[in-house]
């Protein structure tokens, strides 16, 4: 039963008259600065005890209204602004933009760019998931040691993302028709290194967290997400296929050349937080397969479209919606172009963590309040994203 | 996935009364949308996804368009549904939505007792476009704070001039301070300024 904290109730351990004590519910706020929430996101929690009876997400701290900034400039100035989406997977964002860009105006990517973006995302789909185990775990506890690990290796693929874009986390690196920037024999090289030793790194990950005792009391049947409600709520990525729904746009729609690839999609079968993890470790091996695909297939030719004009571009009145399998779900953009056509009219963010956290009371309620924490940390949020 | 003109005629023959009219989106694009009245939006939403022919299981996004009033038609604000079937693998089915302009009338029915997928979705166009949806079970403001008075996305909203001020418990002291000559608002201090270099 939720009581009003209004209502003033003496705090009792005599029994009421049917005979059951008689406690007040608490009202707590977790965030906006608490570490687990990670950025500024608060929880409005109605405890029992220590159990949750109700929780309301209240987002918008970061909210800065980044789809009008984008109305308000040409269509590739909001480019760079999608790196701050998600800051996590820069290349990703990007390549979403671009793919809902390119439907709209119907421009047909070269071979090599799609390998390249493929590359890209492959290896954003690693970091982020290395680094979300991480952090997941250090809420549970582990502190340092698992998201130190992930560091260790995302330190690597920046490297890289610096080396063909200048930037580490702000990659800015798509354009419609292609990539900014040609990738060298070296980056290839570096990129194969990378495919090469990261199986190494997660056999080491595995042997410590997989059969680890503490992560199994504290994971398994936690946070149980059934299938039904994983699709009726709109959830996506791997917190989805964790639930057992097989729905995987790079299967689905084939977008760039993920048709030519083999990989397989793994999925979950109970949906608990132990799932989630699991599905992430499965999801970076088969990353890995396409990785080594990609690179092993990749051909000469150039990385953008050479009829593409940057410079005053424009699209036919009309609108259209793209979407990608961003390492968090699905991140799409709906783009409508009026009259004129130098800037988009409408421009919308489909934001998979921000959908994500739909479900968040009902994954919750019933557990203890320190398994929130680890709750909220297997959907797996960037604030820049849900806020906007 | 049938084509367009067939989809249009079978949701007709399942919802006889609703109007329903095709769009179309950029010659490249190819996703033409079907544009449906208010009162019959939740019949056809709710037909997609029973029908055993479409199965429309994933609402994926939503979203609210403001078009301003043009010499030749008026405005209104379009809110915008792309379905998707995951049993089926198929989609998308966009379903298009108009509401006045005006903040008293723009009210849509809530597709959120369809897919919950809604819910902060539409939550989201009410607090940035003020699209009123009836039957919504938490209709609320989520991004921008509760007391903000108008919604930044309406494609004629102009921010007040005082944008970041909000009341403090201070307030009385401060106008007390001012007034007593203690703090001054910065014009009155470079006046002060002026009139001692003079």
């Amino acid at each position: 039963m939720i009581q009003p904290l209004t209502d003033a109730k003496p705090y009792t351990l005599t029994p009421g008259s049917n005979g059951v004590i008689e406690t007040q519910t608490l009202e707590v706020s977790i965030g906006p600065q608490h570490p687990s929430t990670h950025g500024v996101f608060r929880m409005d929690c109605v405890l029992d005890g220590e159990s949750v009876v109700a929780l309301k997400p209240v987002m918008g701290y970061l909210h800065r209204n980044h789809e009008q900034l984008a109305e308000r400039m040409a269509w590739l100035g909001s480019m760079p602004y999608t790196d701050r989406l998600d800051y996590f997977n820069s290349m990703t964002n990007n390549w979403a933009y671009a793919l809902a860009v390119e439907k709209l105006a119907g421009i047909k990517v070269p071979d090599r760019a799609e390998y390249i973006r493929v590359i890209m995302a492959e290896l954003t789909r690693l970091l982020n998931h290395s680094c979300v185990i991480g952090f997941m775990l250090q809420d549970l506890g582990a502190w340092g040691t698992p998201l130190l690990y992930a560091f260790r290796e995302r330190e690597r693929i920046l490297d890289l993302y610096e080396a063909v874009s200048g930037s580490r986390m702000m990659c800015n690196y798509m354009r419609f028709g292609g990539v900014r920037v040609n990738l060298t024999d070296e980056n290839l090289a570096t990129a194969k290194d990378i495919a090469t030793r990261f199986p190494r790194f997660l056999d080491e990950f595995e042997k410590l967290l997989t059969n680890n005792e503490v992560l199994l009391a504290r994971t398994q049947r936690v946070g149980v997400l059934p299938k039904e409600l994983a699709i009726n709520a709109g959830i996506s990525g791997p917190m989805a296929r964790a639930s057992g729904v097989d729905y995987d746009l790079r299967k689905v729609d084939k977008y760039g050349v993920y048709g030519r690839l083999e990989f397989r999609v793994p999925l979950g079968d109970i949906g608990d937080v132990y799932d989630r993890y699991y599905i992430r470790v499965l999801e970076m091996r088969e990353s890995i397969k396409i990785l080594q695909q990609a690179l092993r297939d990749i051909p000469q030719g150039p990385h953008i479209a050479p009829e593409v004009k940057l410079r005053n571009f424009k699209i036919p009145p009309g609108d259209g919606y793209g979407r990608i399998e961003g390492p968090k779900g699905e991140l799409g953009f709906y783009l409508v172009s009026d009259e004129g056509g130098k800037q988009p009219y409408r421009y919308h963010v489909r934001p998979p963590s921000f959908i994500n956290l739909t479900i968040l009371e009902d994954m919750c309620v019933g557990h203890k309040v320190a398994d929130v924490v680890v709750i909220l940390g297997s959907v797996d949020i960037v604030l820049g994203e849900v806020d906007r | 996935m049938e084509a367009i003109e067939k989809i249009k005629e079978i949701a007709a023959q399942a919802v006889p009364a609703a109007k329903i009219e095709i769009i179309n989106s950029t010659p490249a694009a190819q996703q033409p949308a079907l544009l449906v009245d208010r009162e019959h939006i939740y019949a056809v939403g709710k037909f997609f996804k029973e029908d055993p022919r479409f199965q429309m299981d994933f609402c994926s996004c939503v979203t609210a368009v403001d078009y301003l009033p043009k010499a030749d038609k008026s405005g209104c604000i379009e809110v915008v549904y792309h379905l998707y079937s995951v049993a089926q693998k198929q989609g998308p089915i966009v379903l298009k939505v108009r509401a006045p302009r005006e903040l008293d009338q723009c009210r849509v029915p809530s597709l959120t007792p369809l897919w919950r997928a809604c819910e902060f979705q539409e939550r989201e166009a009410y607090d940035l476009y003020g699209v009123k949806f009836d039957g919504h079970p938490d209709l609320r403001r989520i991004l921008m704070w509760d007391e903000f008075v108008d919604h930044p996305m309406r494609k004629d909203y102009v921010p007040p001039p005082d944008y970041e001020w909000e009341p403090t418990p201070h307030d009385d002291t401060l106008q007390r301070a001012v007034e007593e000559g203690g703090i001054m608002p910065p014009t009155a201090r470079e006046e002060l300024e002026k009139a001692k270099k003079k």
